[in-house]
This record gives C-alpha cells, sequence and structure tokens, in this order.
C-alpha cells in the first residue's frame, strides 16, 4: 500500500468486494437475493472491520440461512479473501486476487465455489486461472463419467405413454388429523369468538352457537427409491412418478440409493419434468451400480429421519430388497424407520411374478418391519397405490399374505 | 441483575455480556448477537437439543434488564394462543349487565365489549407492549414444532412488528423486541422467514469451552474429573451414535457424578450413568461394558500426554 486512496473510494470498494462474494456465493448454491447484499454491507458497517474471524462471522451470519451452506460459505470465503493480510489491506484491494487451487487440495465443495468464483472474474483473471479449471473438472469427472446414466434413453413413445398416464394420476387427498381447529357447522367445540360476534348482531338477546371441527391436511411423503442395477429398469418410470407427485403436493421428500444416499427434493421440484429428471440425474452419482440398503437406510435414519419423518409422514420404500449381505443391520435399520414414521410402505417391483416367494435374505429381513407390501412394475400398480394411500382399511391383508408364503 | 438498559456497543462487549451471566460463547456467537441487537434484526439460531440456543435468550434478558417473554410453540398452536383471546365470559357478564340497565345502544355495547378491558394477551401481543426497562427478549421457542400456517403468521408480525385485532385495530410496537428464534431442525424452516432473520447455528463446543462451561456451572466438580468428563463426552460425540450427548447432558451427567462423590470415572460408574447422557437404548448397548472402558482408557491416556 504505497498510496492511500479516498475514503469514499474506500467504502466503495468494501461494497463492491461484498457485492462480488455475493454474486459469487449465489452462483455456488446460496439463495441469496439483492436483499442480502445490502444486509451484508450493512452488518459489515455496523460490527466494523476487526478481525479477519469478526469479519468471517459478521458476513456469515447474513449470508448463510442453512447449516449445510456454511462448507460452501467457508470454502468460498478462503478463495475470495486469500490473499495474505488481506483485511489489513481492504482499502487497496482492486479485485480479489485468485490462486489456483491445486487439483489435490480440492475439498467436497470447493469445485462449486470455484467454479462460481471464476465466473464472476475479469478477463484477465480468468485466463490465468483456466487452465487449473481444467485440472480440475479432469479429476472431478472420472468420478461423475462412472455410470451416469441419461433418461433420454427412455424411448419417446414409452416416455410420451408414461408421462400421459401419471399426469392423469390423481393423487387422493388423504388427510391426517391436525390439532388446528376450523369452524365446522358439525364440530363438537364451540366457537365462542364467533358466537359472541354473531349473537351482538342481533342486539345480544338470543345466542346463536357456533361451532368448531377438527382440521385435517394431507401428512408429508417420503420416498425412498433404489436406483442400484436390479431395479434400472423401473427407476425412470418412478421418477416421474415422484415428481408428479411432487407437483401435486406440498410436502414431499424424495431420496435416491444405490451404494449412497442422494436428496433429489430440490430437483424434482422444477416444473418441467425432463428439466427436473435432467438436474436428478445430474446430482446422482451412483447410477446402476450396487446395491448397499441397511448402509443407506443408516445414512437416512442418522441424517435425515428426524428433519423430514416429522408430523405423520408416509415412508414410500422403494425397493426390490434384493441386498447381497443382508445381515442384522438391515432388519435394526428397517425397524427403526418404521418406528420413526406414521406408515411404512415397501413398493416391490418383483411382486409382478405370479410365483415369487420372499425367499431372500434382505426381503426377509425387511418384511416384519413394514406396514404394507405392494408391487409395484407397472401404471396399473401405481393407480393401485395411489389408492391405497388414501384407503388405510386393507392395508394389512397383503402382508399378512405374504408374511404367510415367507414363513 | 444489572439494571442497564444499553445495548452493548462492540463485539468485544457482547462476549463480555455474556460472560457475565456464566455463558461461555464463542466469538462467532457474540459477533452474529451484537449484528442482531445492533441492526434491530431477529436471530434464528439452530442446532441440536441441548447445546444452548434458549439459554442465550434468556442471558440476554436477565444481562440486560429486559423482560423475557418466551412463546413455546407446538403442533396446532394458534392465534388465540399465540396473539390474543377475548374474555368470553366477562363479555357475556357485560352484555347480561347492560341489559339489566336497559341499555339498548347496540353499537355501544359491542364498542364496549369488545374493548381492552376483554382482552387477555398472549405472548406475541405482549412484546409489541411499551416497557419502562426498553423493548423485551421475544423468545420463539421450537419453531419447528409449529406447522407452516403459523410460520407464515410470524412472517408478518416480525417483518413489521405490529398485529392487528379486526375489532380493536392495529397494535405496533413503538420499540421492536429482541427477538430470538430456536429451531432443533426437525423440519426446515421456510426460506422466507430465515431471510428475515441473522443465522447461526450452534454447535457442539469444543474440549477446551466445554471445560470451561463444566467448571462455570458447577463449580464443585473437581479438576481431574471435570477434565475425564468433558474428555469422555467429547470421545462419544465422534462415535456413530444415533444422538449424541449435548452440553446439557453433559452438565447433568457432571452433576450426577458429583452427587454421587465420583473422584474421578471408572467403567462400572459409567456404565451405571449412562443413562443420562445417552437417551436412545441402542446407543446405550452399543457403549456399554467394553465400549465405555475403551474410551475411557483413551481419554485418560490422551489427558497424560497433555499433562
Amino acid at each position: 500500500m504505497a498510496t492511500t486512496p479516498q475514503s469514499e473510494d474506500r467504502a466503495g470498494r468494501l461494497a463492491e468486494n461484498i457485492v462480488y462474494f455475493a454474486r459469487a456465493l449465489r452462483t455456488a448454491g446460496l439463495p441469496l437475493g439483492p436483499r442480502s447484499v445490502l444486509d451484508g454491507i450493512e452488518a459489515v458497517l455496523a460490527a466494523g472491520i476487526g478481525t479477519k474471524d469478526d469479519f468471517y462471522w459478521t458476513l456469515h451470519s447474513v449470508f448463510v440461512k442453512r447449516h449445510e451452506h456454511s462448507i460452501l460459505f467457508d470454502q468460498a470465503f478462503r478463495i475470495f479473501f486469500k490473499r495474505r493480510g488481506y483485511l489489513e489491506q481492504l482499502i487497496g484491494l482492486t479485485l480479489p486476487q485468485v490462486e489456483g487451487q491445486k487439483a489435490e487440495q480440492a475439498k467436497p465443495a470447493s469445485q462449486r465455489v470455484q467454479d462460481a468464483l471464476f465466473s464472476g472474474m475479469n478477463e484477465k483473471l480468468r485466463k490465468e486461472v483456466e487452465q487449473i479449471e481444467i485440472d480440475m473438472r479432469k479429476t472431478v469427472s472420472d468420478q461423475e463419467v462412472l455410470q451416469r446414466k441419461d433418461f433420454a434413453q427412455m424411448s419417446a413413445a414409452e416416455v410420451a405413454a408414461a408421462k400421459e398416464a401419471i399426469k392423469r394420476l390423481a393423487l387422493p387427498l388423504d388427510e391426517t388429523r391436525t390439532r388446528r381447529l376450523a369452524p365446522n357447522r358439525r364440530g363438537r367445540t364451540i366457537d365462542m369468538r364467533r358466537t359472541l360476534r354473531a349473537s351482538m348482531k342481533g342486539g345480544g338477546d338470543f345466542i346463536d352457537l357456533k361451532y368448531l371441527g377438527e382440521k385435517t391436511k394431507m401428512p408429508p411423503i417420503v420416498a425412498l427409491l433404489d436406483i442400484s442395477g436390479s431395479m434400472a429398469d423401473y427407476t425412470r418410470l418412478f421418477l416421474h412418478f415422484l415428481h408428479a407427485v411432487t407437483d401435486a403436493r406440498k410436502r414431499v421428500h424424495s431420496f435416491l440409493f444405490g451404494t449412497r444416499l442422494t436428496n433429489v427434493t430440490r430437483a424434482l421440484k422444477q416444473k418441467d419434468p425432463d428439466e427436473a429428471l435432467e438436474a436428478c440425474s445430474a446430482s446422482v452419482m451412483d447410477w446402476s451400480g450396487g446395491t448397499r440398503i441397511a448402509t443407506s437406510l443408516a445414512l437416512f435414519n442418522k441424517l435425515w429421519a428426524r428433519r423430514v419423518l416429522t408430523q405423520g409422514a408416509i415412508v414410500l420404500l422403494i425397493t426390490d430388497g434384493l441386498e447381497r449381505d443382508a445381515d442384522d443391520r438391515l432388519a435394526f435399520e428397517i425397524d427403526r424407520l418404521h418406528r420413526s414414521c406414521k406408515r411404512l410402505i415397501w413398493l416391490n417391483p418383483l411382486l409382478r411374478y405370479e410365483q415369487f416367494e420372499p425367499k431372500a435374505k434382505g426381503i426377509q429381513a425387511i418384511l416384519p418391519h413394514v406396514d404394507e407390501f405392494r408391487p409395484i412394475h407397472n401404471l396399473e400398480s401405481l393407480t393401485e397405490l395411489t389408492r391405497s394411500l388414501s384407503n388405510i382399511g386393507s392395508r394389512t391383508v397383503e402382508k399378512r399374505a405374504w408374511a404367510g408364503k415367507a414363513a | 441483575m444489572t439494571n442497564k438498559t444499553a445495548i452493548p456497543a462492540s463485539i468485544d462487549k457482547t462476549l463480555e455480556l455474556l460472560g457475565k451471566a456464566d455463558y461461555v460463547g464463542d466469538r462467532s456467537l457474540a459477533t452474529v448477537l451484537f449484528l442482531a441487537l445492533k441492526m434491530g434484526r431477529p436471530l434464528f439460531l439452530e442446532g441440536e437439543a441441548g447445546v444452548g440456543k434458549t439459554e442465550i435468550a434468556k442471558v440476554l434478558s436477565s444481562t440486560l434488564g429486559r423482560r423475557l417473554i418466551r412463546l413455546q410453540c407446538y403442533e396446532g398452536l394458534d392465534v388465540a394462543a399465540a396473539v390474543y383471546e377475548w374474555n368470553y365470559a366477562g363479555q357475556m357478564i357485560a352484555i347480561r349487565l347492560a341489559e339489566a340497565e336497559g341499555a339498548v345502544d347496540k353499537q355501544r355495547v359491542e364498542h364496549d365489549v369488545f374493548s381492552e378491558q376483554f382482552l387477555i394477551k398472549r405472548p406475541l401481543l405482549q412484546a409489541l407492549e411499551p416497557d419502562t426497562a426498553g423493548a423485551p427478549v421475544l423468545l420463539i421457542d421450537e419453531l419447528d414444532r409449529t406447522d407452516e400456517a403459523f410460520e407464515a403468521f410470524l412472517l408478518e408480525v416480525l417483518a413489521d412488528f405490529q398485529v392487528t385485532i379486526p375489532e380493536l385495530g392495529t397494535v405496533k410496537a413503538k420499540e421492536p423486541p429482541i427477538v430470538i428464534i430456536t429451531s432443533n431442525r426437525t423440519r426446515e424452516i421456510h426460506d422466507a422467514l430465515k431471510r428475515r432473520c441473522l443465522y447461526h447455528w450452534v454447535g457442539y463446543p469444543n474440549a477446551e469451552r466445554e471445560l470451561k462451561i463444566v467448571r462455570t456451572k458447577i463449580p464443585g466438580v473437581g479438576t481431574r474429573l471435570s477434565q475425564e468428563i468433558v474428555g469422555f463426552v467429547q470421545a462419544l460425540r465422534k462415535e456413530d451414535l444415533f444422538k449424541s450427548p449435548g452440553v446439557a447432558e453433559t452438565l447433568d451427567w457432571a452433576t450426577a457424578l458429583n452427587e454421587l462423590d465420583a473422584v474421578a470415572l471408572d467403567p462400572a460408574t459409567v456404565s451405571d450413568t449412562l443413562g443420562v447422557l445417552l437417551k436412545y437404548q441402542d446407543d446405550i448397548a452399543r457403549i456399554e461394558g467394553s465400549k465405555a472402558s475403551e474410551l475411557l482408557n483413551q481419554v485418560r491416556a490422551d489427558l497424560k500426554a497433555a499433562e
């Protein structure tokens, strides 16, 4: 710092840098609007620039709104404000200087963050960086190319037919009782408020009782879809189905599992089914690989169960249950899953075969712990499922029949 | 309890303030707390159960000398329980009295009946009222337990700090309350609400800070015992458990061991008192016995190495 710039220039530079930083974070996937940027500037001005830590936590408190975004923020902050003694030199800073990260240093989030940062850089910097970026892509893509499957492989006729049919599947408005009350003529609780107001209309001479009844709403659905090799023929169809369900209801969470567990809820929220499935396939690394049901369920139970299985959630477990090394762990995890949700429905495409007998170890481990067990291999069975979601009465019959076979 | 109403002037002062109330916080928390106070924004605290989220609001209220208003959320929480309710019995008596007096002016009776006299104020409305000690601390606890409908309503209140009562008009806070919202993350809170708040994830403390917490909160516990307790709990959190013990559990355990007059941990005592730390049978079964002594030996070796 040989010369000291004008003071209004300093504030301008600071603001400019926060804007650049916010833009980079936005590209990396943090949902930041212009409001957040203004908040960021306000917060930094309020806190003052003390140490690097304070600056970090000041921006963190404004830009991060979810715990999982912390890691992205951390990476971005490190890269963006990397230059040694940056904060001391903040005033003299023109553009953040970015040094290329070595590929082997790349942490999980840094690919996204790096891409995001470089897309906002000026030409000169971008050129410097380009080489490294190519290096990084290579290392990551090795992993990605592995077994990524494209939904476009579905034949056009097949897609059209399935889409049409799925669109026509009217999802039933299955309802759970909530503890909220709503005006209801045949309700049992007296609504004092409305009663009094109504009686005031008549001058309070006679009291016309108004009632409240229970309010119902749709329970959340959590779908766990097996995408291993043995299920490959069905996954596309089910994804279309899940997209249709996500579209129709408010609270649907979808997870895909093969050798690892991926949350695709956000991807499936896109309106256009093709785009949604595209986004889905982009986020999953383990298409058509092996299955590790127990491991995936353990992961789900540990990380997600307590976050998505609230308020009477229904779980749809879509898998053939063919676990290579079935042991006690599978039974343990499925038991835990069953205990944490209101209803566990197992959808198994293998049931299409008339002679199917639940002999496989994995199937025998899962069977005692599900509320409902039904086939799902074509549109007819999907329709059947939507019917069953609304009709709880006949659910255990089928499972008992299968359990009898297993014994 | 000091009767100072001014908010702290810097991050250092905020940290001092927390220390005064025996809350051992780290600098990141002090930063976000300072910003929330200074910018007048609600503070959204998320984290596992038992890491001291609720405590922050209590500490703020006691050190700043403000009134603490707590709204505990639950499923089905509605306006009548969160904002206001009319005193129906009182209203009906008033109507009867008006009739007995022979008052026939309907308008006047209605005006009298729906007046502030018959209004029962619930936490959200109380928080908007002026207070001589300064704006109160409003703690909205475990927001994730209620449903989306209430969240949407809260959005409206937090945006303008005002509530509209159809029969009475709009109540607006002269000075916005200090709002602390906590969530155990049993479901995601909508982004729209989070956007209005400053966000902070309250994590498990590191060994050094946890040791400080134990010694501050339970002064009677011995040096060696407290070190072993913290070491053991920290080791437990690295294990693959369904529910890791929080700070609250550490304190409970330390209190329990202190009551049992333990000077140091031994495998038998650990196994006997494990229920204080772990709340799931599977977790207990997993740690009990050999695993517990293994962890304990490791903790002791680490402590010896550190000396």
